[in-house]
């Protein structure tokens, strides 16, 4: 057998990458996508913008201009008897629905990660087409009646309930997939070790699962505090309406729009949310999974 | 610390697979056992169900004097070490290891005591507060292992405990897991395929293919005494050599050698598989002696020694291996003549064993 040596000097170096050419088009090419991907941004940035400016300005409007700058707002938004109440009450639904849907999802994802069910990614499918609908706007009238039978109309906790029902077919299918990223041989090594279900679950499934469980959180409460329709519907007393119905109410006396008012409670509204994610992202970080970016 | 007994045990999978089929086996108080087999062979479903990660379908296990084949895993006191460790990557490596204590609601000072102690017997103290994630696959073994011993098991489980270290690391680890069950003296069972880490590590090898106990014996006897051609193929570094041969008169006749019946044995007349290892084989010039000629086809380096591929008449193919200074050239005709005393014979239609 003859096997030649290696060549050496002789061997092809890799081609050089093909000379750019910045001619006309290029340029033209370049501007013209420079061009598309600011206006996209301004479309996007101008709200943020707005909510940062508006609230601190004389004459807020519903366009983004530079303020003029006042704290008048603020006082203006807080004689309102809702908004701290309403505040309070958001704070409290998307706690309890956030609370349930995390608990639940974490047992049921665990369980349809682990015990072998014949149709079970198809139960899970089904699932999450079905959640649409349970907390979609066709199934509302059915919803306020078995609310209304339940005599859970008005109370904050069963509204909790059925938002929580709405936001658990997508949560369980999400934390499946990260309980089946946590290898079987971890439990089993504590099985053999003596450890319980339970322990098993505590001790080891739960804190690999974490930053699944962080990223459920973050969006289960983003998904409640930001729910309409359910809290108008459910929640008729206004002393127990969280801040998406309050904001709904926000009038002057001639019945148009506040416009004092409605850029400091949006921005007010806005500041849990926010606080919550940089919170979760600051102890157990986001991680990119299965195309859900928490 | 107690023996093993399994009796009759088979583990039928969901799908009807026998994974185990009806399988005796008696490990002794402080052995160093080894399940070897190929691939499928059921040599870790046997090792699971022993720690009841499988169910048991027909027959018992027993630890000591319990019978404990209902038992759910952690009322065994089994401890065990899986392929990919499993150490928990979210706890330290002192966690790790006192693990089993935390199960048991041991007092945190307790936990940390045995973690220390355990961990020098391993030379892992300096390891202590990092992560698993942080160290190297020996030190991850160690770790696992660790975490195995602290529990004051029974019995020490070990699935192909070597095989996620590289060649050279495994030789390392190899000396150092014999050294620490000797040490211990604690029952030990481990998984593998490769017939060279059981017969370095095991008192006794057990031999499985397809759920069923091919042979059961020490290194030396499954080695020099394979029970059948399966077994034969299997241990040993280079494969043993099967010929198909005749009993004539007396005499062997394999690929058109004369060769002489082991002593002792009267067969009668017929057709017999004749096993003889590479390393049982000598060359020599074709005039010098009576036996197995060929034509040198290939020789493969092995360091100290060679294996010498002989291109026999009707296309057999017989392995020799050589020294290094005796590496004969690509092309010549020798005559590859056995040790007396080392041929084996086989039925040729069951393959067992017949001297």
């Amino acid at each position: 057998m003859t096997v030649s040596p290696p060549v050496t000097g002789t061997a092809p170096v890799a081609k050089a990458p093909k000379p750019v050419t910045f001619g006309p088009r290029w340029l033209v090419g370049r501007i013209g996508f420079y061009v598309l991907i600011a206006v996209i941004m301004v479309f996007f940035a101008v709200p943020m913008l707005w909510l940062a400016s508006e609230p601190f300005d004389k004459n807020p409007g519903l366009a983004a201009h530079w303020p003029q700058w006042t704290l008048h707002n603020f006082a203006t938004t807080f004689r309102n008897p809702n908004l701290v109440p309403s505040i309070l009450n958001s704070l409290l639904l998307c706690g309890a629905a956030t609370l349930i849907t995390i608990v639940l999802a974490a047992l049921a994802a665990y369980v349809l990660s682990r015990v072998r069910i014949p149709g079970r990614d198809a139960l899970l499918y089904v699932l999450l087409l079905l959640s649409s609908v349970v907390t979609g706007t066709a199934a509302m009238v059915p919803i306020y009646l078995m609310m209304y039978e339940l005599g859970l109309i008005n109370s904050i906790l069963g509204t909790s309930v059925v938002l929580s029902g709405g936001l658990l077919p997508a949560a369980i299918f999400m934390l499946k997939d990260f309980m089946d990223g946590v290898p079987r041989s971890y439990e089993e090594s504590a099985r053999v070790f003596g450890a319980s279900p339970r322990q098993v679950l505590t001790h080891i499934v739960l804190p690999i699962a974490r930053p699944g469980l962080a990223t459920i959180l973050v969006w289960s409460f983003i998904q409640a505090w930001g729910n309409f329709l359910l809290p108008f519907l459910l929640l008729q007393d206004t002393g127990k309406q969280p801040a998406a119905v309050i904001i709904h109410t926000l009038q002057n006396e001639g019945g148009g729009v506040d416009l004092s008012s409605l850029p400091v409670f949006s921005l007010l509204y806005s500041i849990p949310v926010v606080v919550l994610y940089l919170l979760v992202n600051r102890r157990y970080g986001f991680r990119f999974h299965g195309g859900i970016k928490g | 610390m107690a023996g093993i007994d399994v009796a009759a045990l088979s583990t039928v999978y969901p799908n009807g697979v026998r994974a185990v089929d009806g399988l005796d086996l008696h490990i002794n108080d402080g052995e160093f056992f080894a399940l070897l087999g190929p691939s499928g062979c059921g040599k870790t479903t046997l090792l699971r169900t022993i720690a009841g990660l499988e169910q048991a379908s027909e027959g018992t296990v027993g630890i000591g004097d319990r019978d404990v084949t209902r038992l759910e895993p952690g009322k065994r006191n089994v401890a065990m070490v899986f392929q990919d460790y499993a150490l928990f990557p979210h706890m330290t490596v002192a966690e790790n290891i006192a693990y089993p204590l935390r199960v048991r609601h041991e007092s945190r000072e307790k936990r940390r005591t045995v973690a220390e102690e355990t961990s020098a017997e391993l030379s892992l103290a300096q390891y202590l507060d990092r992560r698993p994630g942080q160290l190297s696959g020996g030190q991850q073994q160690r770790v696992a292992l660790a975490r195995a011993i602290a529990m004051n098991a029974d019995v020490l489980l070990l699935d192909e405990p070597l095989s996620n270290l590289d060649a050279r690391l495994r030789l390392e680890a190899r000396t150092f897991l014999k050294r620490l069950q000797r040490e211990l003296k604690l029952t030990t069972v481990f998984v593998t395929h490769d017939q060279a880490e059981a017969l370095a590590l095991a008192d006794r090898i057990a031999v499985l293919e397809s759920g069923h106990l091919r042979q059961l014996g020490t290194p030396r006897e499954v080695f020099q005494r394979p029970a059948d051609t399966f077994v034969a193929n299997f241990i040993g570094s280079t494969p043993m050599n099967l010929l198909d041969g005749m009993v004539k008169s007396g005499h062997i006749q394999a690929v058109g050698a004369r060769l002489p019946l082991p002593l002792g044995l009267n067969r009668v007349d017929g057709p017999i598989t004749l096993g003889i290892r590479p390393e049982y084989l000598t060359l020599r010039p074709v005039e010098d002696a009576d036996g197995i000629t060929g034509k040198v086809s290939i020789v493969e380096n092995l360091g100290v020694t060679a294996l010498v591929i002989l291109d026999c008449q009707d296309g057999i193919q017989l392995g020799v291996t050589v020294h290094e200074a005796d590496e004969p050239s690509v092309g010549d005709t020798l005559t590859a003549l056995p040790e007396p005393g080392r041929i084996l014979l086989f039925d040729a239609d069951s393959g067992t064993l017949i001297t």
